[in-house]
């Protein structure tokens, strides 16, 4: 009888436990904000004082409890939302991905009476093809894609280019895109496409040399890419300018360009408020409080991409201020071209081809 | 007696949260986006049958290794006095309760270019040898992650095996093989078959293991489902694939019972 | 051949054990690689337990552990006494629905469970926003419940029938007498179904990653997200910590087990 007792006691004791967890702090509102995975500053890191952005907003505003979770790229967190059953209240997808949520009804209109920082982002960062009214999201970093790669392997004589990814002397030994888009990107730079294409002979000439390429390459990846580059595992890897140069400061044998002569993918990442959003006030709050040039600053010196708001430039560290990685010069720009939202057939197709590519399936053939 | 009345909330709760879902795959298996009847979705999963053909090749090959490997343990562990028994079998069952996600990343400490084993034969000169990223570093992961799924259900049947009739046979003339072939093995097929219905499973439709220790060549049929449902938004495909694996799952756990008539076979 | 079986036991052991010594060893470790020793530190712990995230996940799938557990064996228990009585087809039936979350495979259980959960949130309650503990708690007591039911069925085919008559002539109700006859009878069965549940559920990756929202996210489903990216060292101490924890907890179980048996043996003989 003791045992029964013990029993009931231990479900009665996990339900009140279920219950309190339920209810912990009734007039806090929690505040759901999805970003990429590695893109916040939180807290001191590797013997540099970075700020904790999450844990200030929470200073600031007592009131408001931040649940921040994490995405690996623009597809998963599409999908996220267009899979339902969840909230979220902001988000920060890129440039390509907004225009396809505006187009899908997806994203709110921001109340900018809430975001006086706005003001704060530069003018060329306004008024972007993604969304042309600036009524739906706030920059909140810029950059590109390039090649990072280890300097102890890999000869001097065979960068400069994309074709890197391709060079069959690093067969095992290079990582390459998961997603699609960032993916065909490279074989479209390649090809000399544009990145915007729809054409479906253009998107099987990528996928094909994507396939080509498959043989050669250890793992597709998003964010595992920290662990391979850094413990050199792999050598070679197209990633994103900022995340680079976090994983330089780890490594210091690791280097990063851009490719020389071919075209390159510029983004802007961008804060949204998804249509699921439920405290869409709290969410324009903490919009407006990255903008705020110290705290844009200090989330830039962790993050290394580049600031839309130049005032922030200033509480930077004027050494990741002045990055030629993270600020190309105007002439290097000129090479870069912006995702724009594909239509539908032209997004299924190439993400089909590029599972495909994935499974090794040679359909073509 | 009015108790079988008491099944009545179970039988509505697996109604409503196993059969209605089940239902919902098939919905969504064959209609597309607008909710119009189709076959497209199935068809076009069709065509990724490379990849269910391996994705089955490597389950099939991860439960004869466990079998082969867990066997004798199983025997071992049987024969042993009855407090060893306790402290060998508790050791199996212990690493089922620690997360899988963790062991196997240890895994790829172990075995990467860069890792513990290479470095380890990098003093000698010798390497680095191809561990990970191949069709064995994942078959690998699969015995290892579920082997004591097949050790436990081993070891309850040759545990409860009756030991005079294997004296029997040996008074009968049998050698050890004879006794171990004749006797021993055929009493122990339930326990095979329900072993290898613990392992087959979770390795045929695993995404986690393959990603992690697999290389480019070896995506699974669960990658590409997981990939439908949380990468690119197709749910009506990653239903038609799942739709294809459950039937190839119960076609096969309908095989397997084929040798045994245990009511409760997939029992530990 | 005896001595030949020892050798390979052991070494299956050691490949069983291997990668948790390197866990063990990475907790204590000054660097983030787990293939690279960089110095001994007791940083990782101190660490987790600064870490009010990572407790609280953990907080959060013991929540979920305990409260599926409790459900799953309530309802199961239940269950279980209904189908016995159940016969033929019927029976047959029933158990049949009782094997099919045992036997579809995990990540099919999970995306048809969440297919329903967003179609009942849409379509019935209005709201987008459904994904939360309610629909993990109720994925997990779906595959929690074929356990319980397993593990008192057998229970109850060794009770004798004649008991519960014995007590109801006795003078007992029904009920009385399933508490005072019966459930002391089943309970062995019991407790290990509601400890096979809690484990099955603490440790619940696939389902829950299918199940789940950032309202309430459990441990497991965090890690998967960390393995995709840099996981913190501190996980490896909250690894080592629970390996000890669970192994003690199994030891107890056993000695008590093992005194159990040893009881009932010594009264066979008596």
């Amino acid at each position: 009888m003791k045992k029964v007792v013990s029993v009931v006691l231990v479900f009665v004791l996990a339900f009140s436990l279920a219950a309190l967890s339920g209810c912990g702090s009734s007039d806090q509102v929690t505040l759901n904000v999805y970003n990429w995975g590695i893109n916040i500053a939180d807290g001191p890191e590797g013997g540099v004082d970075y700020i904790d952005v999450v844990e200030k907003f929470m200073e600031k505003y007592p009131d408001i409890h931040v649940n921040y979770t994490t995405y690996e790229d623009n597809e998963s967190l599409y999908t996220r939302l267009k899979n339902g059953g969840v909230s979220y209240d902001v988000i920060i997808p890129s440039d390509y991905m907004i225009a396809r949520m505006i187009r899908e009804d997806m994203l709110l209109p921001l109340d900018f009476e809430n975001i006086p920082n706005y003001e704060l982002v530069d003018e060329q960062f306004k008024n972007q093809p993604y969304d042309p009214e600036n009524q739906y999201s706030v920059p909140y970093t810029w950059g590109t894609v390039g090649i990072i790669y280890n300097t102890k392997y890999v000869d001097e004589a065979d960068i400069g280019g994309w074709d890197l990814l391709w060079n069959e002397r690093y067969a095992g030994k290079i990582l390459m895109f998961s997603n699609p888009r960032d993916a065909f990107a490279i074989a479209q730079a390649r090809l000399g496409y544009s990145f915007n294409t729809e054409d479906p002979d253009e998107l099987q000439a990528a996928a094909d040399l994507l396939m080509e390429q498959k043989p050669l390459v250890q793992q597709y990846v998003m964010d595992q890419i920290y662990d391979a580059m850094g413990n050199e595992e792999a050598w070679i890897a197209p990633y994103y300018a900022g995340d680079c140069m976090l994983m330089m400061q780890d490594n210091p044998d690791l280097a990063f360009y851009l490719p020389e002569e071919e075209s390159f993918n510029t983004f802007i990442d961008a804060m949204c408020i998804p249509s699921c959003a439920e405290n869409k006030a709290e969410a324009e709050l903490f919009i407006n409080f990255i903008c705020e040039p110290e705290i844009s600053g200090g989330n830039m010196d962790y993050i290394g991409y580049g600031t839309p708001v130049s005032a922030a430039k200033e509480y930077m560290d004027p050494e990741m201020a002045a990055s030629e990685i993270a600020y190309p010069d105007a002439e290097t720009l000129e090479r870069g071209e912006a995702f724009g939202a594909l239509s539908d057939e032209a997004q299924k197709l190439m993400d089909n081809l590029f599972d495909e590519v994935k499974a090794g399936l040679d359909m073509a053939g | 007696m009015k108790s079988r009345f008491l099944a009545g909330p179970y039988i509505a709760w697996m109604a409503i949260f196993t059969v209605v879902p089940l239902g919902m795959v098939v919905y969504f298996a064959f209609t597309d986006n607008s909710g119009a009847f189709t076959f497209a979705n199935l068809t076009y999963a069709w065509e990724y049958w490379p990849v269910l053909l391996r994705s089955v090749w490597y389950a099939v090959a991860a439960c004869l290794i466990c079998l082969v490997v867990g066997y004798p343990v199983a025997y071992v562990i049987a024969q042993s006095t009855a407090s060893v028994q306790r402290v060998l079998y508790l050791l199996v069952t212990l690493p089922m309760c620690m997360s899988f996600l963790l062991r196997t990343l240890a895994w790829v400490a172990l075995l990467r270019d860069t890792g513990l084993i290479n470095s380890f034969l990098g003093l000698f000169g010798i390497g680095p040898a191809p561990l990970i990223r191949n069709s064995g570093s994942v078959i690998m992961g699969m015995v290892y992650n579920y082997l004591p799924y097949m050790i436990m259900p081993l070891y309850t049947v040759i545990a409860k095996l009756d030991p005079r009739l294997i004296e029997a046979a040996q008074d009968l003339g049998c050698g050890s093989f004879q006794t171990f072939r004749r006797v021993v093995l055929p009493l122990s097929v339930p326990g095979i078959v329900s072993g290898i219905t613990m392992v087959f499973v979770p390795a045929v439709s695993t995404f986690y293991i393959s990603q992690k220790l697999g290389g480019t060549e070896d995506i699974m049929i669960g990658d590409i489902i997981e990939r439908q449902f949380k990468g690119n938004l197709n749910q009506n495909l990653g239903a038609a694939m799942s739709l294809i694996l459950m039937v190839l799952v119960f076609i096969s756990i309908g095989l397997m019972n084929r040798f045994t008539d245990d009511e409760e076979v997939a029992t530990i | 051949m005896r001595r030949l079986g020892k050798i390979w036991t052991f070494i299956v052991y050691l490949f069983l054990y291997a990668p948790m010594i390197v866990l063990f060893v990475g907790s204590f470790n000054n660097g983030k690689d787990l293939s690279e020793f960089e110095g001994f530190t007791l940083a990782n712990y101190a660490d987790l337990f600064r870490d009010s995230h990572s407790l609280g996940l953990l907080l959060n799938s013991v929540i979920l552990g305990l409260a599926s557990a409790a459900l799953a064996t309530l309802l199961g228990t239940v269950a279980a006494l209904g189908i016995h009585s159940l016969r033929g087809r019927i029976r047959s039936l029933v158990m049949t629905l009782t094997n099919i979350p045992l036997v579809n495979p995990e990540i099919v259980t999970g995306i048809s469970l969440s297919l329903l959960f967003v179609f009942i949130g849409r379509y019935m309650l209005g709201t987008e926003n459904i994904l939360g503990f309610g629909t993990l708690l109720i994925a997990h007591v779906t595959f929690n419940l074929p356990y319980v039911i397993l593990s008192v069925m057998p229970k109850l085919r060794q009770t004798d029938p004649s008991l519960m008559d014995a007590a109801q002539d006795l003078g007992c109700t029904p009920l009385k007498g399933f508490f005072k006859v019966l459930l002391p009878q089943l309970l062995p069965g019991i407790i290990s179904g509601a400890i096979m549940a809690f484990t099955m559920s603490l440790d619940d990756f696939v389902i829950s990653y299918f199940t789940y929202s950032s309202k309430f996210v459990t441990l497991p489903v965090e890690i998967y997200t960390y393995t995709r990216k840099q996981i913190p060292p501190m996980f490896y101490s909250m690894f080592t910590l629970m390996f000890f924890l669970i192994l003690f907890v199994m030891i107890g179980m056993n000695i008590v087990q093992a005194r159990d048996e040893d009881r009932r043996k010594k009264h066979i003989k008596a």
